[in-house]
Formats: structure tokens, C-alpha cells, sequence
């Protein structure tokens, strides 16, 4: 049975199961057409949604990413996707509303400005030492050292690699911060 | 994981409960089909008929928040019918440890364990804090603990949970669960049949089992089932938590909470002013014979951890001196952060590739604490409800004053990184394509920020400058994940002969077992030690093939830890190393050679039978067995059923204790205009649980930006059966308003014959389900109507875990008024 996108749309709705079988149909008639690919270049990666931890495989062309599929080469996908999965060619400069550029939201304002990187990150390093020495505690209440501030709070990170998740939470530690917490929790 | 999702496919029976594969990790339902293809059985267990339950050999309904009942249920069938696995009962856990006579349990005690005090109510205790001491073993002289083999004795663990579960007869468990009584003993026989030597059965999970008060009891039901059964270590085995983020089980690793550093090593408390304090207390001591108690490791570990922290040469103690300190005793995780937020107690705010204005429960008081701060960075790849919080509905911006800032970062293909899956698998990815505009990878925006902060400190000073400034930092001026990675793994920071051979200076660390305690080896995380050797990126690596026939694919990436796909694989086979299921063996020993084969075992010592050089098979314990008899939990060494905060019954039909009385009432010590609670409220009659689509991811921060996703799920719904649409002369696709004591969310009604009204206690029980991935900042272009489904969610939280009770609440839904 041949089952195109829109059909398996009108078919599938919030009816039960179906799941992303129809999906994998259609990916594979994409496969099918070679010239697609000619002159790209092929990298992997993992899936950013759940944590099966499928290959997908990236084609790009002139730095743009024209095609992504699921990689037969992983033992975990087999080349499988699920919608998710299948989507991530959208997550890409192929997708209009990426952030582009640092935003900043004034005190009391109600826009949005554009600043360049450096402003923005010498601002906000400027408002965590304010914070920190504002805030910093040497000891607690029971004279104990505690060498921390609980000013500043972080929450998330479980989208960042695991070398990104390290250098994150050295870097709060290293400031003082006790208060980290993440997707985890809840 | 215990597990890994290609093992799903060597079990002979497969319980979902709790989660729903199907829709929410679809390509490991491709595993669950190659099982059932082998003719396992699979049964889902679930309040609304999934996507899983449509292909299950048997399906069960169950009231949201009963799960402890259905399990303990199941327990008591186990027992009663002699379906355990008694050698591995017997050697493998504590069920013949012997337990103080002082310990009294629920059915004896009004519906506590001994040892609580606190508030007593008419609903029982609230906000209770347990003290231990009775839930101890009965000790030798030799500080060996007590035990009969037998498991005969009346103290002994195992009668203790026989006599404890007796409670949980298919009668009451049906009048608690709702679910059919037939429906009961028809799983409880086709999974306690897994119990036989040669038999696998696994369990899979999701938030379903943790969003609740009595979440990680939830689980611990669970764990003792597949104890009892012998389904831990085994290929097709283990209690699996399938996690719903790529990388939420590498961030954990790496302690991004407040209670643990990377590799579960526990955050400095100010009571532990030394390292030489801290290593006396969380280094766990034990006088029992053939256990490798794994954890009298944790000294390395620790100083392994300080190495890559800070100046490498600083003493170990001054290292430690720098570390941030807890207070003894005090919770600082996340409902207690977004607490003291709205008391206005920070001024700085971090909400780093994270949603919490849509994903923290009881999101109206998540909202109302981003106005108390003074600043706030968000990351993000989309424009998202936290960051444009200012500008959200019932919002005036004019008179907010925080400084907000919104850091556009890399998508996962624009950079090079490892994470890890729910399997423990830790895969490495490339980078295919640039960041569209001037969007950087996050650990690119990290690492600027490092630098900029020690800048200022080191041209002017400030507080206490000296961790910052003796925080290493040597991956050069931009990101580099291979520097990072080989820190995490760790170096040998001096030349050093290990068992003859010599390792130089400099040179990679080969695993975990070669770390030390004295500071000559540097190690950001034990756990993935063994990850990036001298032999390479071991993340990197793409091998596909399969030695053990049972899909461990040992050279497909690399896993943790030191490879090991299957975690207690020790309890996989018999005393003398043999497996307990001969055709799919995980290890085996050769007498011969004096050598395990298979996968990485759980450390190369021999197998039980030795009884020198022999190890019992759950090394991280301290008694080297599982644990059945619970009592490292703050609510109980078992397992026991209590109501959700908000319940539509008002009693508990076990006890007079109403809900888990450990946990922390913020209706009482929170925000009371905000944290409200209505239980047994007849303006909020339904149970309310939330839940996925396959089509979106969590807030949907990224996917409701991917028109292909949006097209196929654009809008928030709300299921119900007919009866209940009946009931509030609802119809199929209008709009309704689901309201519960916290807020109100528009969705339109989706009635469907998925969800079906139960019996509880011989009145009607309607439940209805709301996905949990809308917002308002888009696509709602008018930033005006509330659809996020936390803004109806408690924040309660388990007393354990302090997860929020997410999966079981009470709500009412009425037609919309205006019609659209």
C-alpha cells in the first residue's frame, strides 16, 4: 500500500496506535531516489529527542543540510526513526525561528534588543559577581565553612553533551552556586 | 537502565507500566516486537488504553496513583504461590537477614512504619520525618549481620514482606486500583511465571512511576518483584527507566542536582569540613564475608574529582576546602528553588536549556518567581514561555524589573559531543553544519562566560575569589569537547607502576580501578573512566558486531561502566558461574582458564562458589545483596500504599494514614495563596494525570517549532471516556476548560472509548489525560491563552526524590463558555 504523508495525516489523527509506522514507509521512499545525494557529505549523529539514542545520518551540500535519514549502521535503529526523529532536518538553519543573535529584555521593558556577544557576556558576568559578592557566605549559621552563594539558582542542561554537562557544573561549583537542578528532578 | 534497549528483545514477558513506549520511545518498541515475535508476552498496565496497550497480550486499567497496590499485589501472589526464585532469593538478596524485633509495619501500626513523628491530623501524620533506628538488622559479634538461610524465622526479611503484603489481597487491590479482579491474577501468574531459572521478565518505565508522592516506593515495588522473580542481572531482566531526554541520563551522571557531584559522589555538607570527614562518612565499611562493597572505592574517586576541579597542585584537603558546601539536612532542589524564588531569596537565574515556566509543576507560581529576580539567562535554540515569561499572559512587562537575556545556542548537529542514552550508552556525535546567525554551542557559551567571570575577579576582586581562581580551566580559549572528555576520563598526573606495569605522566587513565587516592590521578567523573583511553574515543567507535548473540554490540560505542551492558550480570548466573539461562548467557566462567567470557563482568574476581577469592553479585551494596528490605529510604524499607495528595476517596481503604507521611506539605509551609491543594473537592471531581505524544518533545520548545510535528498535534486536548462526556454534555473537538485548584487550561475535548470510567470502592471514578507539551508563546501568536498543563500540576513532591506529583491530581472540565 503506498501511503503518502497526507494520507497517513488524515488516517492517523489522535486515532489508536499506528504509531510511526507510516512514517518509516515514507522515509524509505525518500531513500529511494539517489541523485539526491550526489556530491553530499555524510555525517552522524544521535537523535536530540528521547533517550533510545538513534544514528541518524546529516547530508549537507554548500553547508546547508539537504537530507537526514536513520542510520542502518546503529545496532539500536536499525535505520528507524520516529517522527521526532525524522524531523530533525527542521531543527536546522533549514528552520526559519532559530534564535539568531543575544536577546536583552530591559528591566521594565517590553521588547527585546539585540546585542552583540561580547556586551552580552560581559553583562551577565558582571551581574553574577555582583551577585556572588553580595551573597557569598564563607560560613553558615553554625559557623561551618561553606564557601557558596545562594543567590543564584541554575536549572537544565540535560539537552547539552556530556563534555558541555561537565564544564557546566564545574563552572557553578566553581562559583559557589549550590542550587543546580535539572530535567531530572522532575 | 539496568538494561539496554536491544535487551528488551530477550524477554519472555515484558510489563509496561508506568510508561508508553510505543508513543514516547517508538524505535525501542521495535525491541518489544522482536520479543513478542519470540513469543514473549507483553501486558501494559495503564489508566488510558495506549498506544502499547493496543499491542499487549493483556491490558489492564488502573487508577492513577495505585500502582504500590496493584504491585503489592503481586508481591503477595508471589509469595503465597511459591512462584520466587529461592536459591537466588536466598544468596543473591537479604531476604534471610534478619531484621530488629523493635520494627513494627503498617498493618500493625496504623498505617506508618515505626519510628515516625509528626503532625498527627485527621488524615493522618503530615510532614513526618522517620527515624530509622527499629528498621536496622540484627548483628553478629563479628559485625556480620544475622541471617537464616532457611528464611523461616519471623524476623527474617522475607516473612517480613510476606506478612506485610498479606495486606494486599485481589479484593482490596481491586477496590483501591479499580482494575478487574480477573485482570489482577491473570498478570500477576503470566509475569510471576518468570520467576523460574531460565525465565526473563523485564519492566519499563517512565514518569508515569516517578511523578508521584510515593514515586520511588513506585519503583521499589518493582525492584523487589524482579529480586523475587531472579530478573535482575539477566539478559531480558532488570527494572528499566526508559528517560525522556537525549542526554538526561549523561547530566545526571555528571551531578546536575544539588545532592550529587559527577559519579554520584555526595555534595560536600558543611558538617564534613575535610576530606578526610567526608570520606569517613559516605565511605560506606562492612564486616561481611565475600562482599566487594564497591563504594570503599569512593576515596579515589573523590580525589580523583578534586584533580580536575582545581589547581592540581593545591593539597587534596585544600581543594576540598574550596568546594561549595550544603546545609546538613536542607533540600535545595528544584521545588524548594522555585519556593524560595517567589520569596524573593535569589537574584540570579540560570534556566539553561530548560522550560521551567511550562515544565515545572504548579507553573503559575513558576511564573510569578521569574518576576522576583533580578536577572535571568536563558538558552535556548526557540523563543520559549520562560524566556518571554515578561511578556506572557496576565503579565505587565512595565512593571517587571528583571534583566532578561536570551542566548540563541547550536542545535545538536552543529557541534561535537558525546551523550549517553537510558541504556548508558555514550555515543559521540559530529558536527554536520554551522549554527544558523550567531547561535554558539552551549559549552562555547559556558566556557565565555568562565573566562569573563575570572577576568573580573582577577582585575578586581571580589568575595572570596580564591575557587574561581584555582578553578583549572585548561581546554584552551574556545570549547573543545576531546580536552573535556579525556578531563572527564582522567590522566595520570605522575609516573606510576600499577601490578608491574608503569603508566607516565600525562598518559590517559585505562579505568576507573586504576584511580587513587592521593592525588596523582585526575578523574571529572569515575563512572566514565574507561571512556577515552589511550586506545581512543571509545564513544566514537562503531563496531557492529555481536559476539554474545544477546545484542550487546560491545564495540558499537562504549557504555558505562568500563563497558558493562548488563549491570549486575554477577546475579546472571549460578554459584559456580553458570548461567541460570544457558541460551542466553550474559557471562559465564571457564573453570579451566579461570576466566569470565560474555560481557564486562561485575568485576573479573570468581564466581561465589570460591569462597576466597569469590564476590556476591551486587558489588555497589554493602553486603554485596539486593536489597529487598529497603531501609537507605526516607518513607519506608517497604513499599506501602497511600493516596496522591489530591484523590477523589477520602479514606485510604488500606489504613487511616492518607497520604505518604513523609512528604513535605507546601500547602502548609510553601506559598499558601499558591501552593493550594483540593482533595476529595467536589469542584474538582476527575483524576487528572498528564503524558507525551509522539509528535512532541516535553514543553515542546522544539517541536512545536517543527511545522511537520505542529501539523500532525497542533493543539493542547483533553481525553475523556464517553460517559464522562455524557455526564458534562460534552461533544467530540469542542473546547473545554480543565481546571484544577492551582489553573485553568483550554483544550479541546477529545472523547474516545481509550479511557473508560472505574470502580472504586463501589462508586465511579472518571480520569482524564492531558499532554504536556504546549505553552503560550507560539503557536499562539497573541501570547494570550495559558495551555501548559503544569499550570494544574501540585507541587508536592516524593519525599525521596522530591519529583513533583505530576501523573495523579484532581480536576474538573467544563465546556467553554465563549465559543471560538
Amino acid at each position: 500500500m503506498k501511503i503518502t504523508r497526507r494520507s497517513f495525516l488524515k488516517n492517523s489523527g489522535a486515532t489508536v496506535a499506528a504509531g510511526g509506522l507510516g512514517l518509516a514507509l515514507d522515509a524509505q521512499e525518500a531513500k529511494a531516489s539517489p541523485t539526491r545525494l550526489a556530491g553530499t557529505t555524510r555525517t552522524t549523529t544521535v537523535c536530540p529527542y528521547c533517550s533510545v539514542g538513534c544514528s541518524i545520518i546529516v547530508y549537507t551540500k554548500n553547508g546547508k543540510v539537504v537530507y537526514t535519514e536513520g542510520d542502518t549502521e546503529s545496532p539500536i535503529n536499525q535505520g528507524s526513526l520516529c517522527s521526532k526523529g525524522s524531523s530533525v532536518f527542521q531543527l536546522t538553519h533549514n528552520n526559519p525561528d532559530r534564535l539568531k543573535k543575544p536577546l536583552y529584555r530591559a528591566p521594565k521593558s517590553t521588547k527585546w534588543e539585540e546585542k552583540s556577544w561580547d556586551w552580552t557576556i560581559n553583562r551577565i558576568a558582571r551581574n553574577i559577581k555582583k551577585s556572588r559578592d553580595e551573597s557569598f557566605k564563607l560560613t553558615n549559621s553554625k559557623g561551618q565553612t561553606v564557601n557558596r552563594t545562594e543567590a543564584i539558582a541554575s536549572v537544565g542542561s540535560a539537552a547539552l553533551d556530556n563534555e558541555e554537562c561537565f564544564i557546566y557544573q564545574k563552572f557553578l561549583r566553581g562559583m559557589g552556586l549550590v542550587n543546580i537542578e535539572h530535567q531530572a528532578r522532575i | 537502565m539496568t538494561n539496554h534497549w536491544i535487551d528488551f528483545k530477550n524477554a519472555d514477558c515484558i510489563l509496561v507500566m508506568g510508561s508508553n513506549p510505543a508513543s514516547n520511545h517508538p524505535v525501542a518498541f521495535k525491541w518489544i516486537q522482536k520479543a513478542l515475535e519470540n513469543g514473549a508476552k507483553l501486558i501494559c498496565v495503564d489508566p488510558r488504553f495506549t498506544q502499547t496497550a493496543a499491542k499487549a497480550d493483556i491490558y489492564a486499567p488502573l487508577r492513577s496513583g495505585t500502582d504500590i497496590a496493584f504491585l503489592g499485589g503481586m508481591i503477595k501472589y508471589i509469595v503465597d504461590n511459591n512462584l520466587y526464585f529461592e536459591e537466588y532469593v536466598r544468596d543473591y538478596t537479604n531476604a534471610s537477614f534478619l531484621v530488629n524485633p523493635g520494627f513494627k509495619m503498617p498493618g500493625d501500626n496504623e498505617g506508618v512504619f515505626s519510628g515516625l513523628t509528626g503532625t498527627k491530623t485527621k488524615e493522618g501524620f503530615v510532614s513526618g520525618t522517620y527515624d530509622k533506628a527499629s528498621w536496622s538488622f540484627q548483628m553478629n559479634a563479628d559485625g556480620t549481620v544475622k541471617n537464616d538461610p532457611t528464611m523461616q524465622d519471623p524476623n527474617c526479611v522475607l516473612q517480613l514482606l510476606g506478612k506485610h503484603f498479606s495486606r494486599y489481597t485481589p479484593e482490596k487491590v481491586e477496590q483501591i486500583t479499580g482494575t478487574p479482579k480477573d485482570k489482577l491474577l491473570e498478570i500477576y501468574k503470566t509475569y510471576g511465571a518468570t520467576g523460574k531459572a531460565g525465565k526473563a521478565g523485564t519492566e519499563l518505565y517512565a514518569m508515569g512511576w516517578t511523578q508521584h508522592t510515593v514515586g520511588v516506593q513506585n519503583i521499589r515495588s518493582m525492584a523487589i518483584i524482579q529480586l523475587l522473580l531472579g530478573n535482575m542481572g539477566i539478559a531480558g531482566g532488570g527494572v528499566n527507566a526508559m528517560r525522556g531526554e537525549s542526554n538526561v541520563q549523561g547530566s545526571t551522571d555528571h551531578g546536575l542536582l544539588f545532592h550529587i557531584l559527577p559519579g554520584y559522589l555526595q555534595t560536600p555538607a558543611a558538617a564534613l569540613p575535610t576530606l578526610a570527614a567526608y570520606n569517613e562518612k559516605n565511605t560506606p565499611q562492612t564486616k561481611e564475608l565475600q562482599s566487594a562493597n564497591w563504594w570503599a572505592n569512593k576515596p579515589k574517586y573523590m580525589a580523583s574529582l578534586l584533580r580536575a576541579f582545581y589547581d592540581q597542585g593545591l593539597p587534596l584537603e585544600d581543594a576540598y576546602a574550596l568546594m561549595p558546601k550544603i546545609d546538613d539536612g536542607v533540600n535545595y532542589s528544584w521545588l524548594t528553588i522555585f519556593d524560595k524564588m517567589y520569596k524573593g531569596q535569589f537574584s540570579g537565574f540560570f534556566a539553561w536549556g530548560q522550560n521551567p515556566a511550562c515544565s515545572g509543576a504548579n507553573a503559575n507560581k513558576v511564573r510569578q518567581s521569574l518576576t522576583k529576580l533580578k536577572w535571568m539567562v536563558n538558552v535556548n535554540l526557540f523563543a520559549n514561555e520562560t524566556g518571554d515569561f515578561w511578556q506572557g499572559p496576565g503579565m505587565k512587562p512595565e512593571e517587571i524589573d528583571t534583566e532578561v537575556f536570551m542566548l540563541p545556542c547550536a542545535a545538536s548537529m552543529e557541534k561535537e559531543g558525546s551523550i549517553s542514552n537510558s541504556g548508558r550508552w555514550m555515543q559521540w556525535r559530529y558536527k554536520a553544519v554551522d549554527s544558523p546567525g550567531e547561535a554558539m554551542p552551549d559549552g562555547e557559551i559556558i566556557s565565555a562566560l568562565y573566562h569573563e567571570v575570572r577576568r573580573l575577579y582577577e582585575t578586581e576582586g571580589g568575595a572570596y575569589p580564591d575557587p574561581i581562581l584555582k578553578l583549572t580551566w585548561n581546554y584552551g580559549k574556545h570549547f573543545d569537547s576531546h580536552a573535556v572528555a579525556k578531563e572527564i576520563n582522567g590522566y595520570f598526573l605522575e609516573d606510576r607502576e600499577i601490578k608491574g606495569v608503569l603508566y607516565k605522566k600525562g598518559t590517559l587513565v585505562p579505568s576507573f580501578a586504576f584511580l587513587q587516592d592521593d592525588g596523582s590521578t585526575s578523574s571529572g567523573n569515575w563512572l566514565y573512566c574507561n571512556s577515552y583511553t589511550e586506545d581512543g574515543n571509545k564513544a566514537a567507535r562503531r563496531g557492529t558486531e555481536d559476539p554474545s548473540g544477546i545484542g550487546l554490540f560491545p564495540d558499537w560505542a562504549w557504555a558505562w561502566p568500563v563497558n558493562r551492558r548488563i549491570i549486575y550480570n554477577r546475579a546472571s548466573v549460578d554459584k559456580n558461574g553458570a548461567p541460570w539461562a544457558p541460551n542466553k548467557p550474559v557471562i559465564q566462567w571457564n573453570a579451566t582458564k579461570k576466566a569470565w567470557s560474555g560481557d564486562v563482568p561485575d568485576g573479573g574476581w570468581p564466581p561465589l562458589a570460591d569462597t576466597e577469592k569469590g564476590m556476591k553479585p551486587f558489588i555497589m551494596k554493602t553486603a554485596g545483596v539486593a536489597h529487598i528490605f529497603g531501609p537507605g529510604l526516607v518513607d519506608g524499607p517497604f513499599p506501602e500504599h497511600y493516596e496522591p495528595l489530591e484523590c477523589p476517596i477520602d479514606k485510604n481503604l488500606m489504613s487511616p494514614q492518607m497520604v505518604n507521611p513523609a512528604v513535605k506539605r507546601w500547602e502548609t509551609d510553601g506559598v499558601p495563596e499558591l501552593d493550594l491543594r483540593a482533595s476529595c473537592d467536589p469542584r474538582f471531581p476527575f483524576v487528572c494525570s498528564t503524558y507525551r505524544v509522539s509528535e512532541h518533545w516535553q514543553t515542546g520548545v522544539m517541536t512545536r517549532w517543527t511545522p511537520w510535528l505542529l501539523e500532525m498535534q497542533p493543539e493542547m486536548f483533553v481525553e475523556m471516556s464517553h460517559e464522562l462526556a455524557q455526564l458534562k454534555e460534552i461533544q467530540n473537538g469542542e473546547r473545554v476548560t480543565v481546571t484544577s485548584a492551582r489553573g485553568e487550561v483550554e483544550a479541546v475535548a477529545i472523547v474516545t472509548l481509550r479511557i473508560k470510567p472505574l470502580t472504586i470502592d463501589g462508586g465511579t471514578i472518571h480520569q482524564v489525560g492531558i499532554p504536556w507539551h504546549y505553552g503560550w508563546r507560539y503557536p499562539d501568536p497573541k501570547f494570550k491563552e495559558l495551555r501548559s498543563a503544569n499550570l494544574l500540576t501540585p507541587n508536592i513532591g516524593d519525599p525521596n526524590t522530591m519529583i513533583p506529583e505530576s501523573k495523579a491530581f484532581m480536576v474538573n472540565v467544563v465546556k467553554k463558555e465563549v465559543k471560538r
